[in-house]
């Protein structure tokens, strides 16, 4: 019988609008009790003393490269290096090879997902067809298999035609559509953010009206149909306006943001580091306060990753040809808690962010310690200070941009379904 | 002290950018001469790892090595061939372990001479990458406007074209600026790179003649093949019209003018016939002193002593 008593933890719900140091007793995969000095018998206990516990970080936003690029990544590498960074679930997006864009392919991840992976793992299956931008998968079909949401991610879909019919089908299986919005006419080959920094290098720019433009476009489109945009990996100030007056009108739309786009800028790129190149790129200094202001105030309800796991080989190629993307799950928590040390948000909003927002989006359990709930915990010390080598690290690749820096705060233990699946001084249990 | 690597203009300081001017004054002189050869790099190794196709630039930093009496190889894999198959810097790497004293690189991306810079023994000469920088093109366009007009602090010089795709106009901007000059450009606003004027401290015009008016240096880029016909710019019959210098747009500069062009010219688009060709133009000068500027920096870059012997040690870069 599985039984684990965290004690004297500082207690994060959101769900519950819980902060308060208590203990916290998980029995057979469920949340049993929360208390102060809980008894209980037959128990493993963990000393929480000094640590927040949560319920488990969810990433709405991932690359986990199988099938068909394990070279980068795999389900199990990827599940391992999400439990390491205090995620106890995560959504992967569709552009695997093969493409999930059918059910058999939604059934394999999962699949593989239970056999290799320590934590949760929630296919979001493409919204066309090979990620083609022009016949739309089988919804219902892929929902009923487990997809949690659908997306063609970074290829954007630019028939504002075909957007409108995805939008309004998944009406049917009430699940999100997810935007990442960049005019592909506008990026027109820009690899850096277009600004004083690609003037500099001489790098095309991407301007940030790309990203404005599509996310008005796919936020009308969503008022016109009632369905539920989810706007992925918000970058710049103008698209934040758009999202905030769009859902004040009444429009169903939520909205993520990456810890790299809250914390750095544009400039990271000076050194031609291929590390910094990421898709939609880094932004200027007013654009990633934006994001931190917009993330603080709720228009923007979630942290995700994006977590983008590339080779070495094609992080060496220049700048135009090497793959856009960083890797994010180990280092998220870290980094995203600037906020809180900046006392820009609170905690318990904090964990809102990185756990019960992510999970209502989604529409899957966690996300809450009420009594009852699936027993998936984070625990976090916020204040324990490290230092990042990703190669060291449970990722199969290592382009981070946080490489070899000291960071501080850090996931001290992932609990899934009751059972501890990560502690930090024991490394993967499972 | 000048640094490991030339990769850029920016990265210079004036005094800098002077010693290697004043340096490539001496190696004018050798030019000059029956026998143009002297021992000075006389068992050093120089490769040109040209992975952009280029006859002018390499041909010109071939001649300066050989002066000199380097041995100098060319390297040129083709950037598409490299592309998918080999990294940049396992190239670089592999040259490196043939025990080079300067790679001469020039890539068709902006930042790979930086980055190859970062991995290599070698000393790393930016032979022009992307539309980033293309120092000795600069050095060598601030060495002619010095020989002819004797100075540089106070000058105003113009430049003209397709300034978003030129790391011509990028190093020429830095260079004049750092050496006292006045710098503005002209060009259609789609050749404009965002935010110009506040940074790279220039003056940005869409009016030729405004752009023009009391310029002592008037200076032509190429409006590359693959714009000729496109986004940038409607046609060439209406870019030769309104940005393409004559000699009746030329008096919009001042009376003593110098016309220059970094080469190779698109005749009647970005000059017209007589102008390339005579006076005030000095475009031949340009490529004259283009031999005497590489001397310089091959003297200065590849010429120290060898360094001693192991592993390159951490943080090599500049």
């Amino acid at each position: 019988m599985s039984r684990l008593l965290i004690r004297r933890g500082r207690v994060l719900d959101p769900a519950t609008e819980t902060d308060a140091v208590a203990d916290l007793l998980l029995v057979e995969g469920r949340v049993e009790a929360l208390g102060r000095d809980l008894r209980a018998e037959d128990v493993s206990v963990v000393d929480a003393s000094g640590c927040w516990v949560c319920p488990g970080f969810l990433d709405l936003h991932s690359h986990l490269r199988e099938p068909g690029q394990e070279y980068k990544e795999d389900i199990g590498t990827g599940g391992r290096a999400a439990a390491a960074g205090g995620f106890t679930a995560v959504a992967c997006m569709a552009n695997t090879h093969p493409v999930n864009d059918d059910p058999a392919m939604t059934d394999f991840i999962i699949d593989r997902a239970e056999h290799d992976s320590p934590v949760r793992v929630y296919p979001v299956a493409a919204a066309t067809k090979g990620l083609e931008g022009q016949v739309m998968t089988e919804m219902a079909a892929l929902v009923a298999a487990g997809a949690v949401a659908f997306s063609d991610d970074g290829k954007t879909i630019m028939d504002s035609g075909v957007m409108r019919r995805v939008l309004e089908y998944s009406r049917l299986v009430e699940a999100a559509i997810i935007t990442h919005a960049e005019d592909r006419t506008l990026v027109a080959g820009g690899v850096v953010n277009e600004g004083p920094v690609s003037t500099r290098l001489g790098l095309p720019g991407n301007p940030a009206i790309a990203e404005e433009l599509l996310v008005a476009r796919d936020l009308l489109l969503a008022r016109h149909t009632g369905a539920h945009l989810h706007v992925a990996h918000v970058s710049t100030r103008g698209a934040i306006d758009h999202i905030r007056r769009a859902r004040d009108a009444g429009v169903h739309v939520t909205a993520e943001v990456s810890p790299h786009h809250l914390t750095l800028t544009d400039e990271q790129a000076l050194e031609f580091d291929t590390n910094a190149k990421v898709a939609p790129p880094l932004r200027s200094a007013e654009d990633r306060d934006a994001c931190r202001a917009a993330l603080c105030d709720g228009t923007i309800d979630a942290i995700a990753t994006d977590h983008a796991p590339h080779a070495l080989h094609e992080k060496e190629l220049d700048f135009r040809e090497a793959p856009p993307g960083m890797i994010g799950f180990e280092t998220a928590v870290a980094v995203v808690l600037d906020l809180v040390r900046n006392r820009e948000i609170t905690p318990l909003e904090w964990v809102r962010r990185m756990s019960t927002n992510p999970a209502r989006i989604l529409r899957v359990s966690g996300g809450s310690l009420a009594h009852g709930a699936v027993a998936d915990v984070t625990i976090v010390d916020p204040t324990r200070v490290w230092t990042y080598d990703p190669v060291k690290g449970y990722s199969k690749s290592v382009n981070s941009p946080w490489a070899g820096q000291t960071l501080e705060g850090r996931a001290t233990h992932t609990i899934v379904g009751g059972e501890i699946v990560y502690d930090v001084e024991r490394g993967i249990l499972i | 002290m000048i640094g490991r690597d030339l990769l850029g203009i920016e990265d210079l300081e004036r005094s800098e950018i002077e010693r290697i001017l004043d340096t490539a004054d001496h190696m004018r002189e050798i030019g000059t001469r029956d026998v143009k050869k002297v021992p000075t790099l006389r068992g050093r190794t120089i490769i040109n790892l040209f992975f952009e196709a280029s006859t002018r630039t390499r041909a010109s930093f071939e001649i300066a090595g050989k002066r000199l009496s380097a041995d100098v190889i060319n390297f040129s894999p083709g950037s598409s061939s490299l592309k998918k198959a080999e990294s940049i810097l396992d190239t670089a790497k592999t040259l490196d372990a043939m025990d080079p004293d300067a790679v001469v690189v020039r890539h068709e991306v902006s930042g790979v001479p930086r980055r190859i810079a970062d991995v290599l023994e070698a000393p790393v000469i930016n032979a022009g990458d992307g539309a980033h920088e293309h120092p000795t093109q600069a050095l060598l366009d601030c060495f002619t406007v010095r020989q002819v007009k004797g100075r540089i602090d106070g000058l105003t010089v113009t430049i003209v074209g397709d300034i978003l795709h030129s790391r011509v106009a990028r190093s020429n901007i830095h260079a004049f600026r750092k050496l006292g000059a006045e710098v503005r450009v002209a060009a259609p606003p789609t050749m404009l790179p965002i935010a110009i004027e506040e940074t790279l401290g220039v003056k940005a015009f869409t009016s030729l003649r405004e752009a023009l008016d009391g310029a002592d240096v008037v200076m032509a880029l190429r409006i590359q093949n693959e714009r000729l016909a496109g986004a940038f710019f409607p046609s060439v019959r209406e870019y030769s019209a309104t940005f393409g210098i004559d000699r009746a747009k030329l008096h919009y500069a001042k009376e003593d003018a110098i016309v220059m062009h970094p080469g190779p010219i698109n005749r009647g688009v970005e000059l017209s016939h007589d102008l390339t060709d005579h006076r005030p133009s000095v475009i031949l000068d340009q490529v004259r002193n283009g031999v005497a500027v590489r001397m310089a920096v091959l003297y200065l870059f590849a010429g120290r002593a060898p360094r001693a012997a192991g592993p390159p040690g951490p943080g090599a870069g500049a």
